[in-house]
């Protein structure tokens, strides 16, 4: 059976400007336009426009406590300060990670809840089962959201929109009049630069598009180079990385888990805790120009030791970098690996994240 | 001189009994960014339609066949440096290797520049 694909409100303008388009997440969306490496390259210095309508937006509406919000993420909802987002994880019994997303703290009573576009319909069903209470709503289809990333992203932001933009520390947002209609523009963003998220009604999102490309600093960019700007600074992509097989502990993202807080799958975390993982991520650098790429395999001494989730070609380190899974006696920073695959052969050295140090992101 | 194709989008432009060989304009755009190049040694003895090296993009990774049978007598290691020639130049300054042909009579299993043409329409 032929998937249906869902088209963003931008898709038009994709095709318009040639865009490689291709399947992701249930969605047909754009690749790249002018080049992977072209556009990974503006991002790191200008600014870049990523049409990012097919993640889920979900509503809750109601007492966070009483309804039941406060035990679905890893990460306490109430405590979150009003203009702020948090990162974080919703989990399964056992630990493993059913998606990971931010929440946004927008009103007293009112969170936005932004999710993976391939695990949205999962999400909602799994967070809707844990509610004792409130009003919850998936607002995906009547939302837009674009990602403007790159140094000059503020620039162009506060040239268009005002000096309000200007002041939004990284993890805050604002709600701000954008063409007409409230916006929430936020300091967050998957490339490493500095950057915002801009979430705005479905109907106005294909105009804002127009809009920021009208300036000479801005160009469109595909997943294919967000992917690349995201393995340059380490963030994990879910589905590859990160999956409901894999537990934050083992993915070395527990500094995103609130354990003073109950939360669903806190309990088999504690168990993994108290026994230790049987297998931990990594961080690589190959020697050489050669790409590893998803499951090829990682091996020491000649027997394999893991796999690898992600790998690309850094165009800012000239060389080959990836993320894997390795046993944990091979985890340690500078053990020496070699990454397999048929005739395939490269060298390795586990590292720290980010790959890519000299982000804006922070700026 | 006359160059000849396969259907791996391999090339080849032979001058007496040499031949020089890369890969077509059309799987270099197909590929995207080229980031790798492995070249063969030289010395090496290759089949028509076996190994001759491999090619890595940001999307893919794929090996290069040889479009003949011969010996590997120069390299274009220019490439190992700067894989991106492959996007500019595919079919000209991209050529990865030279091969003193051993047999000639193997063209007759590669396409013309002509026949590459159409056999382009019907991918």
């Amino acid at each position: 059976m032929e998937e249906q694909l869902q088209a963003t409100p931008i898709c038009s303008r994709h095709r318009a400007l040639n865009a490689l388009m291709a399947p992701f997440g249930g969605w047909d969306m754009p690749i790249q336009y002018e080049g992977i490496i072209a556009e990974h390259t503006w991002c790191r210095t200008k600014a870049s426009l990523f049409d990012i309508c097919h993640m889920g937006e979900f509503i809750f509406q109601g007492d966070f406590e009483s309804g039941g919000l406060e035990d679905v993420f890893t990460f306490s909802v109430k405590s979150i300060p009003l203009g702020r987002s948090r990162y974080g994880f919703l989990l399964n019994e056992q630990g493993g990670i059913i998606d990971d997303l931010i929440v946004f703290r927008i009103a007293a009573d009112k969170v936005m809840i932004v999710v993976n576009a391939a695990t949205a319909p999962k999400d909602f069903a799994a967070i809707k089962g844990r509610l004792k209470g409130g009003v919850f709503t998936d607002i995906t289809a009547a939302t837009g959201k674009l990602d403007l990333q790159g140094p000059l992203s503020r620039d162009v932001m506060v040239d268009l929109f005002g000096e309000e933009v200007a002041s939004i520390p990284y993890f805050k947002f604002v709600t701000m009049d954008i063409l007409g209609t409230p916006a929430i523009v936020s300091r967050t963003g998957y490339t490493g630069e500095l950057g915002y998220e801009i979430f705005i009604s479905a109907e106005k999102v294909c105009e804002l598009w127009d809009l920021l490309l009208m300036d000479a600093r801005v160009k469109p960019a595909g997943l294919g180079a967000r992917d690349v700007l995201r393995l340059e600074v380490g963030y994990s992509l879910y589905g590859s990385d990160i999956d409901e097989e894999t537990t934050p502990l083992e993915a070395g993202l527990d500094g995103f888990v609130n354990f003073d807080k109950s939360f669903v799958g806190k309990e088999a975390l504690l168990r993994v805790k108290e026994q230790g993982v049987a297998r931990k991520k990594i961080a690589f650098e190959v020697a050489g120009r050669r790409s590893p790429r998803h499951h090829y395999d990682i091996c020491s001494a000649g027997s394999t030791v893991g796999s690898v989730t992600s790998g690309v070609f850094s165009p800012m380190l000239g060389r080959g970098i990836g993320i894997g899974f390795v046993t944990p006696e091979h985890a340690a920073i500078g053990t020496p690996l070699t990454i397999s695959h048929g005739r395939v052969s490269m060298e390795a050295t586990v590292c720290e994240l980010p790959f890519f140090k000299d982000g804006s992101v922070r700026s | 001189m006359s160059m000849y194709f396969t259907k791996e989008h391999e090339w080849v432009k032979v001058a007496g009994t040499t031949g020089t060989v890369g890969i077509s304009d059309h799987a270099a755009h197909e590929l995207g960014d080229i980031t790798f190049v492995e070249l063969p040694k030289i010395g090496a003895v290759v089949k028509q339609f076996g190994e001759l090296g491999s090619i890595e993009s940001v999307k893919a990774a794929s090996d290069i066949f040889s479009p003949l049978s011969g010996t590997v007598i120069k390299v274009n290691d220019a490439l190992e440096i700067a894989p991106e020639v492959v996007n500019e130049s595919a079919e000209d300054a991209a050529w990865m290797a030279q091969i003193e042909i051993t047999d000639e009579a193997e063209l007759k299993n590669l396409m013309t520049q002509e026949q590459y043409n159409d056999y382009l329409k019907t991918l």
